[in-house]
């Protein structure tokens, strides 16, 4: 078994904290919930569907918003439905990304069954056979504080799973209106809405 | 071999190209394409000038034969950025990153990838970002394997499901046009639009030396 204990949303609110000129994007579920619940913010991009699409969201944002951290937090999950996408950034490893799986080794929308990573895959490993600058699993608080500090260094493409708790937490919803969140989020970096 | 009756270079890029599904460039046909895309200039050339006139600057691709013109131009310019997806709908995702963080990109791909992207157009439907998508067709026309077919005849009913316009080329002097179209219509309506390339362009070309 491969199953964590840390709060995730603690876990999230210290990634985010004093977060600067960071852009966020979050996989659908409790990740979209916990970037909320420690503070909305124009420069997140919640997903609602299109599960497998939030490491290429972000992907696609760092290889084009290069001066900016650009952290994408989502779940074991969504992640395993994208797992090429790790494949594919390796070959550009932009030096601003980070993915951060909040892992709680469980499909939590749908009734809490066992992942892939509740049965023992370990994603970051993959990260790390694509030759990832930096990959691994953090298991304590002082991991995650370690992990922001590289989110803000942008010295390498990094990717973590954080192993949190499988415990339902109440939901914080942000705004399923896709549209209004892009536009906010270009507004946000002075771009136009078309 | 089963084709050598035909003894032509037609029948022998025939099969080379079905038994490479996403067009892989190795053998003895390569050599050849490669001069025929060299030296003769078609549509496959106005490919990539015409998305660099609508500022692209992202190319991103799942490869396919009719697409490597455009590619291989794409990879020697250094005004953009090319990139290679395991899977189409990464392409999506990726553009939809891109268009967030303020710049323009195109996907390239075969009809086959067009299945693996349905859920994934969601993105585009529930966000509204400029979508271009240019799809080379299999189980079109003249397909040889028919393993192409049932993707390829549900292609342009699948992208319209999803709520992508589409137009498509059979002939050469027909991609220009559409190409540019689709791409204002993208680009200045926030849309998905998909130029289909039809089999027969591309067979016109590959099959008749």
């Amino acid at each position: 078994m491969n199953l964590g204990t840390l709060d995730r949303r603690a876990a999230v609110a210290t990634l985010l904290k004093d977060r600067g000129d960071l852009l966020v994007v979050t996989g659908l579920g409790s990740p979209s919930y916990d970037c909320f619940a420690a503070g909305d913010d124009p420069l997140n991009y919640y997903l609602w569907a299109a599960m497998g699409s939030a490491c290429t969201v972000g992907f696609g944002l760092a290889m084009t918003q290069r001066e900016r951290p650009v952290l994408v937090v989502t779940g074991d999950g969504e992640m395993l439905m994208g797992l090429g996408a790790i494949a594919s950034i390796a070959q550009k490893r932009p030096p601003n990304l980070t993915i951060a799986v909040i892992d709680n080794g469980h499909y939590g929308e749908t009734g809490m069954q066992l992942s892939h990573s509740g049965r023992g895959i370990e994603l970051s490993r993959i990260a790390g056979a694509c030759d990832f600058p930096w990959s691994g699993a953090i298991t304590d608080m002082a991991g995650v504080e370690a992990l922001r500090g590289r989110i803000h260094a942008k010295s390498g493409t990094a990717f973590a799973t954080i192993k949190v708790g499988s415990d339902e937490l109440p939901r914080a919803l942000p705004s399923r209106d896709g549209v209004a969140i892009k536009n906010r989020f270009r507004a946000a970096l002075g771009l136009q809405t078309i | 071999m089963l084709f050598r009756d035909g003894g032509t270079f037609r029948y022998l890029m025939a099969s080379r190209r079905a038994i490479g599904a996403r067009g892989s460039d190795e053998g003895e046909g390569t050599t050849r394409m490669t001069e025929t895309e060299d030296t003769i200039r078609d549509w496959r050339h106005e490919v990539l000038p015409i998305l660099k006139s609508f500022d692209v600057k992202h190319v991103v691709y799942v490869p396919d034969a009719g697409h490597a013109v455009a590619i291989r131009t794409a990879e020697q310019d250094n005004d953009l950025v090319t990139l290679a997806l395991t899977t189409e709908e990464e392409g999506i995702g990726y553009l939809a990153g891109c268009w967030l963080g303020g710049e323009r990109g195109a996907l390239l791909m075969q009809s086959s990838g067009v299945g693996n992207c349905i859920n994934t157009l969601a993105l585009q439907t529930m966000t509204r970002f400029p979508l271009l998508m240019l799809v080379t067709m299999r189980g079109d026309w003249a397909e040889f394997n028919p393993w192409q077919n049932p993707m390829g005849q549900a292609t342009e009913a699948s992208l319209k499901l999803m709520g992508v316009r589409t137009w498509r080329a059979d002939r050469g002097e027909d991609v220009g046009p559409l190409l540019r179209g689709a791409a204002t219509m993208a680009f200045n309506g926030d849309e998905a639009c998909a130029l289909l390339l039809g089999q027969r362009l591309i067979g016109e070309k590959k099959w008749v030396k």
